[in-house]
């Protein structure tokens, strides 16, 4: 199994460890509950060194990435960050990504640890059918350990340790720079909803960079927060999830992804099979449910309406929160623009599900 | 990890407290550690007759689900009607605040297969 430089770390930690797509990582330290409000509250600290690392560089890695993704490449500045999505010709989705703009002939790309091989992969066949001769494609998943410093108090823990500006850091944009003396890529971004930061350093360097930011952040209450939180925290956003909203077979425009998915911007791969599936009209569409008598929605639960089935739950899970069941649910585009109401079968039970405005926790 | 000496166990992590043909049913402490924070609690109704092994009720905790199995066989004859309501009492309070239900034997050879204490531990050490 897969480990990352902070495996030891875990152990130490007392966390519970999971195979999660091949690596053996924390699920929880203290429990899922306090983990999640220490993030919503005051800092958790996440190793998602597990995350992989593209870089793309050359003089025509932008051509490239603005054929190869699905949002607009051009719209990016040096030291900036983007979400988007490689897809396949048939619009599905080969994966979801940050796209970091070094300089305009130099890229990384942040992609899922489970995927991040086959991304790999992906791209130097693309480069191989295209005509993109001057672009290079480095994978760098192991050169790399990140950590995820997240919480409404993160800003002021990373402060005590980093010379670095923060304020001059605006949401979704990173700069280089020292923390705790250590090298590094500090990014305003994250896959909670609160502020803070990604970091990104060398491999070797991620054990001090982890302990240097638990010191500090002692006082301050941050806690450590295994991936079991990293999910109920996603979900109370709506953010997708690779495996679960998106997939090989769900287009970006039917998971409310159409924000990334910039038709105008020229061709690039999936975008013939979108147009025309957005011209047919879309077929499904993602809808967001919220159970309000009791009852946890699970992933692949089935949505019904009038006890038909119109659909299936993506994601769902209890929101520590709210301490309501949430569900994201892929259903039939005319149910999800109706107002019917709507039930979540969970086992023999049809449980009243009330639609929701994103996100679950605003 | 607490396991009392005055209960038998299951090797589904359920506890029994047997009092005459009455039983008293719950997970253990390492079934409540293992589950994590327990967000929902099912059971079944007063009245209703279980066979062993038949599933009576289900505990999710934010991540998963699991199903509970009945020990014995007989009739459910009262349930802890305040734990769906506070189902982390099945995390603070196993043994006590816990207790998920009661039933009424009708067979009461079934005890037999149960685990004591010791054998309880070993089994959990094991697992």
């Amino acid at each position: 199994m897969n480990k990352t430089p902070l495996n030891q770390i875990h152990r130490q930690l007392g966390a519970r460890m999971v195979d999660f797509g091949g690596w053996d990582m924390p699920v929880q330290y203290s429990g899922v509950i306090a983990e999640h409000k220490a993030v919503r509250t005051t800092a958790g600290l996440f190793d998602v060194s597990h995350m992989g690392e593209i870089e793309v560089s050359g003089g025509q890695a932008f051509d490239f990435l603005q054929y190869a993704t699905t949002n607009d490449v051009s719209k990016l500045t040096d030291g900036q960050v983007q979400y988007t999505a490689l897809c396949y010709e048939t619009g599905g989705v080969v994966d979801d990504l940050t796209l970091y703009r070094f300089a305009a002939d130099r890229y990384l790309l942040c992609v899922n640890a489970s995927n991040s091989d086959k991304d790999f992969a992906w791209l130097q066949e693309l480069l191989k059918k295209t005509d993109f001769s001057d672009v290079t494609l480095i994978n760098r998943s192991a050169e790399y350990a990140q950590l995820a410093l997240q919480g409404p108090v993160a800003a002021n823990i990373l402060a005590k340790l980093t010379s670095t500006d923060l304020s001059g850091i605006s949401f979704y944009r990173f700069e280089e720079g020292l923390v705790a003396g250590i090298r590094t890529i500090i990014s305003r971004t994250g896959y909670t909803g609160e502020d803070g930061f990604e970091l990104y350093c060398a491999a070797a360097d991620g054990v001090t960079l982890w302990q240097e930011l638990m010191k500090v952040g002692e006082s301050f209450g941050l806690q450590p927060i295994g991936l079991g939180a990293r999910d109920t925290l996603r979900l109370e956003k709506a953010y997708a999830l690779y495996g679960h909203e998106i997939t090989a077979e769900i287009m970006p425009l039917e998971a409310r992804l159409a924000w990334i998915t910039k038709l105008k911007k020229g061709d690039f791969v999936g975008r013939e099979a979108m147009l025309k599936a957005k011209e047919a009209g879309l077929l499904r569409k993602l809808i967001a449910l919220t159970i309000t008598t009791s009852g946890v929605p699970r992933e692949g639960y089935p949505v019904l309406s009038g006890g038909r089935e119109v659909g299936y739950v993506t994601s769902g899970t209890m929101s520590p929160s709210l301490k309501k069941g949430i569900a994201l649910a892929l259903v039939d585009a005319a149910v999800a623009e109706s107002e019917e109401p709507l039930e979540i079968g969970i086992r023999k039970r049809q449980v009243p599900a009330e639609r929701t405005s994103l996100p679950f926790v605003k | 990890m607490d396991f009392p000496k005055d209960l038998k166990y299951t090797e589904e992590h359920e506890w029994v407290l047997v009092e005459d043909d009455i039983v008293t049913i719950g997970v253990t402490d390492f079934a409540q550690d293992q589950l994590g924070d327990i967000v929902f609690v099912e059971l079944p109704e007063v009245g209703d007759t279980l066979e062993e092994g038949d599933t009576f009720g289900v505990v999710e905790s934010v991540k998963a689900v699991s199903d509970v199995y009945a020990p014995v066989s007989g009739e459910v004859v009262e349930i802890n009607e305040a734990l769906p309501d506070e189902p982390e009492a099945l995390n603070n309070s196993p043994y006590d605040e816990g207790w998920m239900i009661k039933m009424k034997l009708t067979d009461s050879g079934a005890l037999a297969d149960l685990m004591d204490v010791a054998a309880y531990q070993a089994f959990v050490e094991k697992d």
